[in-house]
């Protein structure tokens, strides 16, 4: 969480807390992350998802998990999707992976485009041949997301032996390789160990390598360093950061914490309610946030910088999905509501190339506010 | 590891010995002995007879004897079958009965991991609810009303099979489903139990991502981590059938064990309950500690030996 106190306190043309109805284009891309970073994001689209939405049945009736989620995925860049628990966000990542069970889950309306194709639509076994080969997924926990009873090597390996059809000796060769890339060291030896032999980190280092044996173009991460101690989670970030350099792989992560998403974003997705509120490269989200949730959000977070004693968190508990409301999900908490608030959910305003907000605060007729 | 193995040896032999004071102590304390008749023998006979039976020493002696003879596995002849040694009698019924009770617990293990498994599979599906009724009345229906059934329906109004003995592959069928049907319940039941908890588990879903195909999923993933309770009950479940085999031998007037095992202790034969009860304990122990061998190579995390330097 500090993280984000020491890039803001970092940023010297920045100290003041977000403003609203402050537009800065341009001001503040900060030129130390962009030194130390020599990612190159293409233009191209890899990924293109379109008003997604997705519901489960349950014996309470029908959650409607995603309620029309869309956007881009550069080749090359990180994108972050933030929001708190039960927002949609892994259900958006499962969903893209083709891992939502069928029923009880069910995607009502969109695509998910791929390679143009549209994966939603794909059958399991083509859908099998992308999961894994070209698209990976990543999970929370590490202490749960390895078999007890498998060997390090089986389970690393198998992706590719499934997929490809190459032989022991070449698998070993390259799961050897991909322990190395991850930071084990003595590989060969570990391949033959439990996972129960390894600690929590080293535990997220090999799911990261498995994730990666294939060489996929697109990596799912969901909640990857929720788990994990502060000490490892920088670790791993750096790990995300450097592989992310040397493959070019994609990277859609998934995350509550604000300091992650500081770390390695290139651009940021707030979720609320099964819907993007907001969505912005990452100085634009943290310094120049234009939703009043966003901003909460934020201000939820401790910062080094400011001397306040207490913390604002969002007042409030977010909406019943069973029933979602008509108008924008957040007005029942939103310090500015209006009453077309309530009513009429806001269309997106481009503020930006890459900045987009879905909030009636960005309406002519709206009431400027400032803090 | 052999440390180990030397160790539970130890605890084997220990666990035999307690059993067989036991079966000493309860085997004598029931009244009558070998040679009460309905007709009152000559008193010198019966002196005789317990004489060379060494029945007439003091019981500290007798059951020092008996030590002895557990340890030279030698038991002398049956009282009641003055012809026969207990040795005899074990090596012609015991394979019998062992014949019956592993196949009823192959039997068993397999149809009850397969039922398990798919009704897993099938939560909540028409394959799930089969089996799963199949299961309660498995575990409702004791063996020997089964064995009768069985006899008289498939055996005795369709002739399909043989009714009784225990001469060809096709005599063992019958016994071995009456026997097996509950043993395969309670699997499957387990199974199904383990086998769902499992399915949720992240390591799946981290297996899906991988795009395996759902067959190795299950076989490779799934299957190994939902069997260690089905192996934990596997020692109970043997003794049980073990036992078991003793009635389905009367039913099916099969010539194992079990008939010469209750006849013994009807007829107060001394040597033959010790040797069978002895034997069968050592038998059951064994086993159990097969299970825990089986244990350790499934789950790697449960450690039948300390490595030097580990913990």
């Amino acid at each position: 969480m500090d993280v984000i106190g020491q890039q803001l306190a970092n940023a010297s043309s920045l100290e003041n807390a977000p403003a609203i109805k402050e537009h800065q284009p341009g001001s503040g891309i900060a030129t130390e992350e962009n030194r130390k970073q020599k990612k190159t994001i293409s233009q191209e689209i890899m990924l293109s998802v379109r008003d997604l939405e997705v519901s489960f049945k349950t014996f309470g009736g029908e959650v409607q998990a995603i309620r029309g989620v869309s956007f881009d995925l550069y080749k090359g860049e990180t994108l972050a999707v933030v929001g708190e628990s039960g927002c949609g966000k892994s259900v958006t990542a499962n969903t893209i992976m083709g891992l939502i069970p069928q029923p009880p889950g069910r995607i009502r309306n969109g695509e998910v485009l791929f390679k143009n194709r549209d994966l939603t639509k794909l059958n399991k076994k083509a859908l099998r041949e992308i999961q894994g080969v070209d698209i990976s997924m990543i999970f929370q926990d590490p202490m749960t997301a390895l078999n007890p009873t498998l060997k390090i090597g089986e389970q690393l390996m198998e992706g590719l032996r499934t997929h490809h059809k190459v032989s022991r000796g070449e698998a070993k060769r390259k799961a050897v390789e991909m322990l190395n890339l991850v930071g084990i060291s003595n590989p060969e030896e570990r391949l033959k160990q439990y996972p129960h032999q390894f600690s929590g980190g080293m535990r997220q280092r090999i799911v990261i390598a498995i994730a990666l044996i294939c060489e996929p173009e697109l990596l799912i991460a969901d909640e990857p360093t929720t788990a994990l101690d502060v000490t490892i989670q920088a670790q791993i970030l750096e790990l995300f950061d450097e592989i992310q350099r040397k493959t070019g792989v994609g990277i859609i992560l998934i995350t509550h914490d604000l300091g992650v998403v500081a770390k390695i974003a290139d651009r940021i997705a707030v979720m609320y309610a099964g819907k993007i509120i907001e969505i912005g490269n990452k100085r634009e989200i943290f310094y120049d946030p234009q939703h009043p949730y966003t901003q909460g959000l934020l201000n939820s977070v401790p910062r080094l910088d400011l001397q306040e004693e207490e913390l604002k968190p969002i007042e409030g508990t977010p909406p019943d999905l069973f029933a979602p409301p008509e108008g924008c999900p957040f007005a029942a908490r939103c310090p500015f509501a209006m009453e077309v608030c309530e009513r009429v959910y806001p269309a997106t305003t481009q503020l930006t190339t890459q900045h987009t907000v879905d909030c009636w605060l960005q309406d002519p007729r709206a009431q400027s506010v400032i803090n | 590891m052999p440390l180990y193995i030397l160790k539970r040896f130890i605890m084997m032999i220990i666990t035999v010995l307690i059993i067989a004071t036991l079966t000493f102590v309860l085997m004598r304390a029931i009244p009558g002995s070998p040679f009460d008749e309905e007709r009152t023998s000559n008193p010198t006979i019966q002196a005789n007879l317990e004489k060379f039976y060494k029945l007439d020493q003091p019981m500290p002696i007798q059951y020092l004897n008996y030590l002895k003879s557990i340890v030279t596995f030698d038991y002398g002849p049956s009282i009641k079958k003055p012809n026969e040694s207990v040795n005899t009698l074990l090596a012609r019924g015991f394979p019998i009965s062992f014949e019956l009770g592993m196949a009823t617990i192959i039997v068993a293990v397999i149809s009850g991991i397969i039922l398990g498994t798919f009704a897993a599979l099938r939560h909540n599906g028409i394959i799930d609810y089969m089996a799963m009724t199949f299961a309660v009345v498995g575990i409702s229906i004791p063996n020997f009303v089964l064995a009768t059934l069985l006899i008289q329906q498939v055996a005795v109004n369709w002739h399909l099979l043989p009714p009784a003995t225990w001469s060809s592959p096709k005599h063992m069928i019958l016994p071995v489903i009456a026997l097996a049907t509950g043993p395969t319940a309670i699997i499957a039941r387990l199974t199904r139990a383990s086998m769902l908890e499992v399915l949720t588990q992240d390591y799946i879903k981290m297996a899906r991502a991988k795009g395996l195909s759902p067959f190795r999923i299950v076989a490779r993933h799934a299957l190994r981590n939902a069997l260690m309770p089905v192996v934990t009950i596997m020692g109970t479940m043997l003794a049980g059938i073990l036992t078991g085999t003793f009635v389905i031998e009367k039913i099916f007037a099969i010539p194992g064990m079990g008939k010469y095992f209750v006849e013994s202790i009807n007829n107060r034969d001394y040597p033959v309950i010790m040797g069978s009860t002895v034997f069968y304990s050592a038998f059951l122990v064994f086993m159990l500690f097969l299970v825990d061998i089986v244990y350790g190579f499934l789950d790697p995390r449960i450690k039948l030996h300390k490595k030097e330097g580990e913990v």
